[in-house]
């Protein structure tokens, strides 16, 4: 028998509706009990000082790319679960847009086996919805649920065909798999390398209009009705998105959707100076949207805070702001960043850990994000004094392509376990 | 006189209006420079100009090429429509590599907004801006502005008229930074399709100077200079912003009858190439009203003055020697 | 053309003076007559000054020359920034001025007038600015203070005044047109 012990945090576990000063103890592997003033049972017990911190579940990202198969100079499921592991998660959900990608349950049981072979973090499958992602025709998703996808998404690129979207949501519920849209219409947001507005006129940058995304949202929406299939929006950035979606869940649609936290942070102004690490999909908007974001954070019309994170090495970034490619790594800055919110009074801590642990659970229906008695002990130890600079020391990605270079934040995961284990043990704790 | 205290000119947001001024002086003696028999300055002796066009430009290149050549520097043309993934060397390892060979000055034409100013963040070399993808065309605003205060004798309370696609225009807002620092009225006009979001924000204060307007007459009422926009014709049709040059001729062309709104005074100008008839009737190109070929001429004596100002660095001398 | 200036922070004092106002009268008087005996007359001669502080000069030597003739002389002014040789010295930029020469050059004789003959670069600059105008039958070249220290083998064929100097010492030509009393001064850099 292990016994693990984690004294005095602040224990916060929304799924169960706890936030008290408490111990938690953890024996091989399992929450077994979280109360104040518990002594360790045997004499093996190792003892964790969690006074000033705050226990929370391990995270929960639904939405990475860890470009394994094919992509592994920019990161691998190795170097991604490591990432993981140091910003706090234990269950990361990866797209399947990798090369070739997972429209099969051959890439599937790949990355899953993969995903158990290195241990630092449940690596939850996404997969296609369309067989090569082409758009055209529908993937063997029942097979692929059988081989462990949580959902289906064409992540990268949007179902342009409403016929085929309307099917995908028919067959995807056949197996109750949620569907993942990125919501983009293709045809609106041609060309456009960042946000739509006065910022994009003043670099003369072809923008994205916000309609490219809320445009495809309103038609899925109208889909979902007919079908009542689960659906996904991925990485929500605009405000009249949010609004459908609010509107939606009002009519008993079975919605969900999830932002990112840069679109929380940043403004398209970070694009001013073409910095190409502030490209990405969907854009970063201008401040009205971001406030809107904001506002249905606070309201819940948010379910989940997703990373996006989306590594690239400097052959794609180092480029034309044009030419470079979209995206930005995101789970070592993802807990600071929301932090910042609570910081500011927009939503208040217990929210913010929902948000990342029971929030992104439901949207996807994971046994994960709970430390309720007899879950696996994936927890998370959170110092929200500790400040650290973002740079290339500190990233443990393979990939350096985030705008918050050279940024100090603060918040951070000091310890993060997997089923007991530590995964990242910034302090040594359980050296 | 002020120094001109920048490095490059990547645009001409960011410069001052004392600044600008500067270089239009300086143009006005460069000018007087290529009307004498020898056109030739020793100034940049010994120097090195690469002229790193990836667009197609004939005519700025060349107006490059006699500027570094009347100072005296030994001017090197890199053309190609090379774009870097074609070619499998990025932007910036060309620059890295060109930095290598010691140039003092880069001036790069380049379809990508903001490819100027990160060539200007990997060189030591100064770096011109001759077009970056719809951001900026410095050298065109100056040379625009200096044959407006040639014809006219000043800038300030003048009112321009700045025609057609505004919003894939890098000409447009290079002009709107400028002319609104001289202090003169801009008036945009053009179909919605061709009028970005926030235009007037460009110039943050100054924007009282600043009108859109999608009624071409409206536009020309009173104006003392009509510059027309080149029209890209392939943004005609299919989903385009435009129908087509026939109607957008009718619609938004310059023609005498038109111009007659205009004061009696105004002057045409026009970057080029022209479309003749299509945004310019075709005898108003080379009408008694046009200043299109010394705004050409222009061209050559404000990219002296530029390559001058980057090429020798510094600052001017407070007291003569 | 000075050479590079060093502690332009400490003020200039004045160690003595050269020429008073009635001294620079007299040096130009002559100046005027020994070109008119030297060139047998005003005919087929114009005078360019060498901006900025020449050009005063080269204005009063024409009133002088046409007084003595009875004919006016054309008058030109050259500017040398764009032909100085130590523009990539670290110095700071120097300003551009307008070169006007509003005659033809070819076939006259040019007598270059400037205020203070040194090390000898101003000149040098001129003749090579003048030579991208046109072909002068000759060039003559005049100046009022003559300092030496000369870098390069150029002499004066008219001189107000030889003075002895330093190299640590400025000389300064001050002139009514400038709001100031006719006179060349000595000025040294306070200790």
């Amino acid at each position: 028998m292990s016994e693990l012990l984690l004294k005095g945090g602040r224990v916060i576990d929304p799924a169960s509706g706890l936030d008290r000063t408490a111990d938690v103890r953890i024996v091989d592997g399992r929450i077994v009990e979280v109360a104040p003033g518990l002594a360790a049972r045997g004499a093996g017990a190792r003892v964790v000082d969690c006074a000033n911190r705050v226990v929370a579940p391990g995270f929960v990202d639904l939405h990475v790319h860890f470009r394994e198969p094919g992509q592994e100079y920019k990161e691998d499921i190795a170097s991604g679960s490591r990432s993981a592991a140091a910003g706090g998660f234990s269950t990361v959900c990866c797209m399947p847009n990798t090369v070739p990608p997972n429209d099969n349950r051959a890439i599937t049981e790949l990355i899953l086996r993969r995903s158990a072979e290195v241990g630092l973090a449940r690596v939850r499958p996404v997969g296609a919805i369309s067989k090569g992602l082409l758009g055209e025709s529908l993937s063997e998703m029942a097979e692929m649920k059988a081989a462990g996808i949580v959902a289906v998404s064409d992540d990268g690129r949007p179902v342009m065909n409403a016929e085929l979207m309307r099917r995908a949501l028919e067959y995807a519920r056949t197996f109750d798999l949620p569907v993942v849209q990125h919501a983009e219409d293709l045809e609106l947001s041609a060309g456009g390398v960042m946000n739509e507005g006065p910022v994009a006129t003043r670099a003369g940058l072809r923008g994205q209009p916000t309609s490219a995304e809320s445009v495809m949202v309103a038609r899925d929406l109208e889909l979902v009705e007919w079908t009542g299939a689960r659906y996904h929006v991925a990485h929500l950035s605009t405000a009249r998105s949010a609004a459908l979606v609010r509107d939606a869940r009002r009519r008993g649609l079975p919605v969900t959707c999830e932002v990112t936290p840069h679109h929380l942070t940043l403004t398209d102004l970070a694009c001013a100076g073409y910095d190409t690490h502030a490209k990405c999909a969907p854009p970063l908007r201008g401040p009205a949207d971001l406030a809107a974001l904001e506002e249905a954070l606070a309201d819940g019309t948010i379910d989940a805070v997703a990373t996006d994170h989306a590594p690239h090495s400097p052959v794609e970034k180092e480029l034309e702001f044009d030419n470079a490619a979209f995206g930005m790594i995101g789970l070592e800055t993802a807990f600071p960043l929301l932090y910042r919110l609570v910081v500011r009074g927009v939503i208040d801590l217990p929210r913010a850990i929902a948000l990342l642990t029971a929030g992104p659970a439901h949207c996807f229906g994971l046994d994960a994000g709970t430390l309720t008695l007899g879950a696996a002990a994936d927890v998370v130890v959170l110092d929200l004094d500790r400040t650290f600079p973002v740079n290339a020391g500190t990233i443990q990605s393979r990939s350096r392509n985030t705008p918050f270079l050279g940024w100090e934040l603060t918040g951070r995961a000091v310890l993060t376990l997997l089923d007991g284990r530590a995964t990242h043990d910034e302090d040594g704790a359980l050296a | 006189m002020t120094a001109f205290a920048h490095r490059h000119l990547l645009g001409i947001e960011g410069l001052t209006r004392e600044e600008v001024v500067q270089l239009l002086d300086l143009a006005g003696t460069f000018h007087a420079i290529s009307e004498r028999a020898i056109k030739k300055v020793p100034t940049l002796r010994g120097r090195t100009v690469i002229n790193l066009f990836l667009e197609p430009s004939t005519r700025t290149r060349t107006s490059f090429e006699i500027a570094a050549k009347r100072l005296s520097a030994d001017a090197v043309n890199i053309s190609g429509q090379v774009s870097s993934t074609v070619k499998g060397e990025t932007l910036l390892d060309t620059a890295r590599n060109l930095q290598a060979m010691k140039p003092d000055v880069i001036v790069l034409r380049h379809g990508s907004s903001g490819a100027a100013a990160s060539v200007a963040a990997v060189v030591d070399a100064a770096v011109v801006n001759a077009g970056d993808g719809t951001h900026e065309h410095p050298t065109q605003a100056l040379l625009d502005a200096v044959t407006i205060r040639a014809h006219k004798g000043r800038v300030e309370g003048l009112e321009v008229a700045i025609v057609g696609d505004i919003a894939h225009s890098r000409v447009a807002r290079s002009n709107l930074h400028a002319l609104t620092l001289l202090g003169a009225n801009v008036r945009l006009c053009g179909p919605r399709t061709m009028l970005p979001v926030g235009i007037e924000q460009l110039v943050g204060e100054r924007k009282g100077q600043v009108r859109v307007t999608h009624r071409l007459e409206e536009a020309l009422e009173g104006a003392d200079v009509v510059m027309m926009l080149r029209i890209q014709k392939e943004r005609a049709g299919a989903v385009g912003l435009f129908p087509n040059t026939r109607e957008y001729s009718r619609v938004y062309g310059l023609s005498a009858q038109k111009l007659a709104l205009a004061r009696p005074d105004a002057i045409v100008m026009h970057p080029g190439p022209v479309n003749r008839g299509v945004e310019l009737d075709p005898g108003l190109a080379d009408g008694a009203r046009s200043v299109i070929l010394d705004q050409v001429t222009w061209g050559v004596a404000v990219r002296m003055a530029v390559l001058y100002l980057l090429g020798t660095g510094g600052e001017p001398v407070a007291e003569a020697p | 053309m000075t050479p590079p200036r060093r502690g332009l922070e400490q003020p200039l004092v004045l160690l003595r003076e050269l020429l008073d106002e009635a001294g620079v009268a007299r040096a130009l008087r002559r100046i005027a007559h020994e070109l008119v005996e030297r060139n047998r007359g005003a005919g087929g001669l114009a005078l360019v000054g060498v901006r900025t502080g020449g050009l005063q000069l080269a204005v009063r030597l024409r009133r002088l020359v046409t007084e003595i003739e009875g004919h006016e002389p054309p008058l030109g002014a050259v500017d040398i920034a764009l032909y100085r040789d130590d523009i990539f010295q670290g110095l700071p930029r120097p300003e551009v001025g307008p070169t006007e020469l509003p005659f033809a050059l070819d076939g006259l004789t040019l007598v270059l007038v400037d205020d203070v003959l040194y090390t000898g670069r101003t000149v040098r600059a001129a003749l090579d600015a003048l030579m991208d105008y046109g072909r002068p039958r000759a060039v003559q070249l005049a100046v009022l203070v003559d300092r030496g220290h000369r870098e390069l083998p150029i002499q004066a064929d008219y001189v107000g005044l030889v003075a002895q100097t330093t190299r640590a010492e400025s000389v300064r030509v001050k002139l009514a047109e400038l709001g100031e009393v006719d006179r060349v001064v000595v000025l040294e850099r306070g200790a």
